[in-house]
């Protein structure tokens, strides 16, 4: 029993170990994201886009400013 | 129409933007040959098309209603959404010969799909022609609306039909695995978040687009 267990163990574990390998192949950005660069990426393009979206903001207030005033 | 006034829904389609760029960014993604790390195009390539078909599909109801009411403010609506749509299919066509370059190996390779977004994309080029060339404000609003109800069963046909009944290299048409088949379901849920924030980002814009125009229409008949 004990025997059975561990072989099977030792089967799901080596499966594990070339489902890795299966993906390590394939190139990724692993070493941008390791080193939390990617963060600044993403800090720039948030605030980018936040900044868009303020400015849409504004075009809606004025908007409703000219439309109350007719 | 009181919606288009309200801020609620435009907050809320800021927050699920700034959502697909935080996430689309940080999330775990499958590794897959090919594309690699530009698997998250998906994130923000793909949007462009769904806010396109959403507003272009509000631009079809406004057609109608005005054909129902002969309302010039139904007029104006349908014409600046297809305004902004038009907008986002340049967008979604940009981004997409530039994953192409990248995966596919040039920028356009007569795919099925690229030619028929392109074949598309004249014929909404061809209805703010049209408008262009009426000169009889009802007359253009009829004609121009009764063109627009028939492109946009054209364009779906075209863009979503088509290719996938022949070979083409995006995922799901032809002999290619479907997106749901190479995806897991991390990537689906930012896909479907960035599919509702595009769609009310291009909203907005519409409506904003349309507010504008209405104003300069009222000034217009003033005069």
């Amino acid at each position: 029993m004990m025997k059975k267990l561990f072989s099977l163990i030792v089967l799901l574990l080596s499966f594990t170990a070339v489902f890795a390998q299966n993906g390590a192949d394939i190139e990724m950005a692993d070493t941008l994201r390791s080193s939390g660069k990617i963060y600044v990426v993403v800090a720039t393009l948030a605030i980018i886009f936040v900044g868009l979206a303020i400015y849409l903001f504004s075009i809606d207030k004025r908007l409703k400013k000219i439309e109350n005033e007719k | 129409m009181k919606f288009m006034y309200q801020t609620w829904w435009k907050v809320l389609a800021v927050l699920l933007v700034l959502t697909t760029i935080i996430a689309g960014f940080l999330i775990q993604v499958p590794r897959l040959p090919i594309v690699h790390e530009t698997i998250r195009n998906t994130f923000f390539h793909v949007p462009m098309w769904m806010a396109m078909f959403i507003v272009f599909i509000i631009s079809v109801v406004y057609s109608i209603k005005y054909l129902r009411s002969a309302d010039p403010k139904h007029d104006l609506i349908a014409v600046e959404c297809v305004n902004v749509g038009v907008f986002f299919f340049v967008l979604g066509l940009i981004t997409g010969m530039i994953w192409a370059r990248n995966t596919w190996g040039e920028y356009w390779s007569n795919d099925p799909k690229q030619n028929s977004a392109a074949i598309a994309f004249l014929l909404y080029c061809a209805y703010l022609v049209l408008r262009n060339a009426i000169d009889e404000e009802q007359k253009r609003a009829r004609i121009s609306a009764i063109y627009n109800i028939f492109a946009f069963p054209v364009m779906i046909v075209l863009i979503m039909v088509l290719p996938r009944m022949t070979d083409s290299l995006h995922p799901g048409n032809g002999g290619n695995p479907a997106f749901s088949k190479i995806t897991d379901n991390n990537v689906r849920m930012i896909l479907y978040v960035g599919f509702i924030a595009w769609s009310l980002m291009a909203v907005w814009i519409a409506t904003l687009r349309y507010r504008i125009r209405l104003i300069e229409y009222k000034q217009n008949s003033l005069d």
